[in-house]
Order: C-alpha cells, then sequence, then structure tokens
C-alpha cells in the first residue's frame, strides 16, 4: 500500500512498500508475457513525460507502461517547447495540469526538481532522475531483477562498481538495498568516490580485485565520457584496466555472481563485452523488469486519493 | 456473532455434487477446462479438477487468473490486494471454461474475470461454478453451479477458508452488527 501520491525516491519509503512494489511488479510481468500485453486499469488517465535530460530506456520504458496500461500517454518535448522561451519549470507543470494530465514523469538535471513539483502539484509526480540525488524506478527494477534470482536481500554482498560521486542511481540503490537488508560496498576510483559515503552504511573500495571477492551481485554503473576531460581519470583505457569488470575479475565473485548494468553501456570502458554478453549478465533482463515495475509504480500510484 | 454455515465435511459433499453436474451439464470432460479466480477460487478449481478426473478419469487443465487490473474499484478502494499470479498455460480458444470462486456476490468480480479470460483467447462457453452464492447480484450474472445458496445482509460478510491439508475447511458467516 503506497501512501504518497508522488514516487520522489527510495528514501521516502519503507521497506513494505518497496516489497509490495516489487510483488505488484510480478504480476505485470506475466501480462508482458501474453499475446494481448494490455490490462486496463488506467484508462483515461493522462501520463506525460517531462525529461529536461536525454534518454533512452527510463522514457521509452515510461511510455509503454502508460500504455500498456491502457493509459494515454504525452510525451513534453522540452527542446521544442516554450521552455526555450523562458518559461519557468513551475509554470510548465501547472500548464501541464491544467490540460488534465494525471502522472508527470520528470527527469531533470537539478537535485529536488521532483519535490519541489509535488509541493505545487494535485497530479502525481514521479522522479525518473534528479541531478545526482537519486533514480528510484532504477533501484526497484534492479532489485526486481536481484529477487529473480535471490533468495532473499538479506545478508546479500552487492558490488557497485563506477562514478559513484555523480550517480544518482547508485545513491537509489544504496538506499533500497540498505532498507532490505544487503551488505553494499562501493568499488571506485578516489576521485570519483563522494566524501562521507560511509555514513549510508557501506564499505569502500578503491581496489576492485580487492571489492569484487565473494560479491553476490556486481553493479557497474556507466562512466560518463566527459569524466576523462575534466581530469578525474587520466584516460579510459586506465579507468578499464583498473576498474573494468573483465572475465578474470568476474571469476573472483562467487560463482554464480550476477553482473548488472543500469544502461547504456560504454563497451570496454566499465564493462568488458565478453561479460556484458555473458552467461550471468542480466543486463537486458533489467530493461525487460523495468517496464514490469514502472508499471507497478504507475497502477498503485493511480490508487492513492489525491 | 459468527455462524457456521459448512465444515469440511459439508464442502467435500458439495464439491462432489458440484463435480458430477459439470460433468453432467458438459457431457463429459472434453474441451473442458477450469480457471481458478485468484485468491479464493485457486484452491477449489483444483479440488474440483481432481474430483472430476476421480469420476472420468483423465486429466482436466486447470489455470489461474488474477483480475486485479480488471476491477473496475481501483480508483475508489482504500489499498490495492495484493497482486497475485496469472497462470493460464494452455490455450482457452473453443474451449469450455468454468470460472470458479469461492463466493459469488454483486458479481463484478467475475466480469472482471471475463474481460481477463477475453484477453487470452476465445472460449467456445464460460461458465461459473461458485461454493457459495450469496445474493446482491449488481450484474445480470448468474452461477451454472453453486455449492450452497445463503441470503445475506449486503452488510455481512462471509469468509470462506480452505487449507491444502483440508483441516481448517469451513464457511462462516459474519453478520453485520
Amino acid at each position: 500500500m503506497i501512501k504518497s501520491k508522488d514516487l520522489l525516491g527510495i528514501k521516502e519509503l519503507t521497506s513494505e512498500e518497496i516489497y509490495h512494489i516489487l510483488d505488484t511488479a510480478s504480476g505485470f510481468r506475466d501480462v508482458l508475457k501474453r499475446d494481448i500485453k494490455k490490462v486496463p486499469p488506467l484508462r483515461g488517465k493522462t501520463v506525460v513525460s517531462l525529461f529536461f535530460e536525454p534518454s533512452t530506456r527510463t522514457k521509452t520504458s515510461f511510455a509503454l507502461a502508460a500504455k500498456r496500461l491502457s493509459a494515454d500517454f504525452v510525451n513534453f518535448s522540452v527542446s521544442t517547447s516554450s521552455v526555450v522561451k523562458g518559461e519557468s519549470i513551475r509554470d510548465t507543470a501547472l500548464t501541464i495540469q491544467a490540460l488534465g494530465a494525471d502522472f508527470v514523469v520528470i527527469r531533470h538535471g537539478s537535485s529536488g526538481v521532483p519535490h519541489f513539483l509535488s509541493s505545487i502539484l494535485d497530479m502525481s509526480v514521479i522522479n525518473a532522475g534528479d541531478g545526482a540525488n537519486e533514480h528510484p524506478t532504477q533501484a526497484l527494477l534492479d532489485l526486481f531483477t536481484i529477487q529473480s534470482h535471490k533468495k532473499s536481500f538479506k545478508g546479500l554482498n552487492v558490488a557497485i562498481v563506477g562514478d559513484i560521486a555523480h550517480s544518482r542511481v547508485a545513491k537509489s540503490n544504496i538506499y533500497a538495498l540498505k532498507k532490505l537488508g544487503a551488505e553494499v560496498r562501493l568499488i571506485c576510483p578516489p576521485t570519483l568516490t563522494p566524501a562521507g559515503i560511509e555514513k549510508l552504511g557501506v564499505e569502500v573500495f578503491h581496489s576492485m580485485d580487492e571489492g569484487v571477492k565473494k560479491t553476490d551481485v556486481i553493479m557497474t554503473l556507466r562512466l560518463q565520457l566527459e569524466r576523462q576531460s575534466k581530469g578525474f581519470l587520466p584516460s579510459l583505457k586506465e579507468y578499464y584496466k583498473l576498474y573494468g569488470l573483465t572475465t578474470e575479475r568476474l571469476k573472483l565473485a562467487k560463482h554464480n555472481a550476477m553482473v548488472m548494468h543500469p544502461g547504456p553501456m560504454n563497451r570496454g570502458v566499465e564493462i568488458g563485452s565478453a561479460v556484458a554478453d555473458g552467461p550471468q549478465s542480466v543486463i537486458l533482463e533489467q530493461v525487460t523488469n523495468g517496464l514490469a515495475v514502472r508499471m507497478a509504480v504507475l497502477y498503485l500510484l493511480a490508487g492513492v486519493k489525491k | 456473532m459468527p455462524k457456521a454455515i459448512m465444515d469440511s465435511s459439508d464442502i467435500n459433499r458439495v464439491m462432489r455434487r458440484m463435480a458430477h453436474e459439470i460433468i453432467e451439464k458438459n457431457k463429459g470432460m472434453e474441451n473442458l477446462c477450469l480457471v481458478g479466480i485468484q485468491k479464493g477460487g485457486v484452491i477449489l478449481a483444483e479440488r474440483l479438477a481432481s474430483q472430476i478426473e476421480s469420476i472420468e478419469g483423465g486429466h482436466i487443465e486447470v489455470g489461474k487468473l488474477d483480475i486485479s487490473f480488471y476491477r473496475d474499484d481501483i480508483h475508489t478502494k482504500e489499498d490495492h490486494p495484493v497482486v497475485k499470479r496469472t497462470e493460464i498455460p494452455f490455450t482457452i480458444d473453443n474451449k469450455t471454461v468454468v470460472l470458479v470462486d469461492d463466493v459469488l456476490f454483486t458479481g463484478r468480480s467475475i466480469r472482471a474475470a471475463m474481460d481477463a479470460l477475453v484477453d487470452f483467447g476465445r472460449p467456445a462457453y464460460i461458465q461459473l461454478a461458485v461454493l457459495i452464492d450469496r445474493g446482491h447480484r449488481e450484474l445480470p450474472i448468474r452461477a451454472d453451479y453453486a455449492g450452497k445458496n445463503i441470503p445475506t445482509s449486503f452488510d455481512a460478510r462471509v469468509e470462506v477458508t480452505l487449507d491444502e491439508e483440508r483441516v481448517k475447511d469451513r464457511v462462516v458467516l459474519f453478520s453485520e452488527t
């Protein structure tokens, strides 16, 4: 039972709410296996996506999720909208609400934008990524994927590798995994490690070989290629040499360790192709699960009285 | 004040009778399949299936159907019931599908189940088997096979308990106070 009309972050969810979303997503995963992949619960509702940053997976996933629930979906293209003329995000959102939208799915470069919108809007606000803060549906689909393969989260050893400092995916996953009782370790270069991150109850490694030992799950994060030019790394080849998930490094983990990546991948930078395409990789499963999880989120938020 | 309506042996007898009725009406088991509505109808469907098989021999397909996504009260109900699995691992085209549920009340769950079912295929016939019919229909829906008819007031609650070991099987009526 979700209490809030919005999904702003994992921070705001209890573990019961998280499990409820995952259980609901199982039902939707069944729906996606049928010939007729559509069900009627959001018939007559309108979902609008408001993406200020580019996206393939998340945006398409939400669009399909809305349509499979029989909702109407409208994509708000920021670059051709009045935002270009200087219209504020507040007015943009109020305009969308005045047009009768029931949900806004927002991705923005500044942390806290979804929270701001939630306070001024009656319609449901779903955070599709805000700055370096959170990306809650990514964490939920990652949890869902892990749950399909592992018996329990309690005591599970999960490593998150990459540019943790700039990663909202990492943060949401840290909150989520900790809430459900998993052990989380971060593997990152010292230049990409956020100060004080140990306060979240995670162990920090700067050595990939040490960090992946005996892990059950390895989540590799996308390295933004701009980091090289800004002086965080000497070169992408160096990053791959020290932090890339290669076949050899994967052998240091448990034998049935899961390999995950939120996408899009930079092959040969954070992950080797053999691993990305190998038998332990669940990267494409994550994409499929993302659809089921987003359907679950829309379905559950639709039932909350506004 | 709870009132016991049926105990374990009552339920058993009624299911045996319903199994015979289903076979009689359909002139055998051919093209027949059962789909239990989550969650009260699932165990019932499995028991009916084994009853039917022990009478006629052979094997009858049993599926389970969650109707949460087809309900008409998503936006008015306080909380969402937990979504359960839907598994219909066989085709329902041209088959006689007997929907199975524990209690027939307003008929809205059955309407939702039929909408769900037609998204899976095109059955030749849909029939309905329920353990308890408690009246108060709000839609033009009726049971083909009913274990027991219980007149109830609208605010009463009928609770059907079925467990795998058949130890706790019972039907209890809670009158409005």
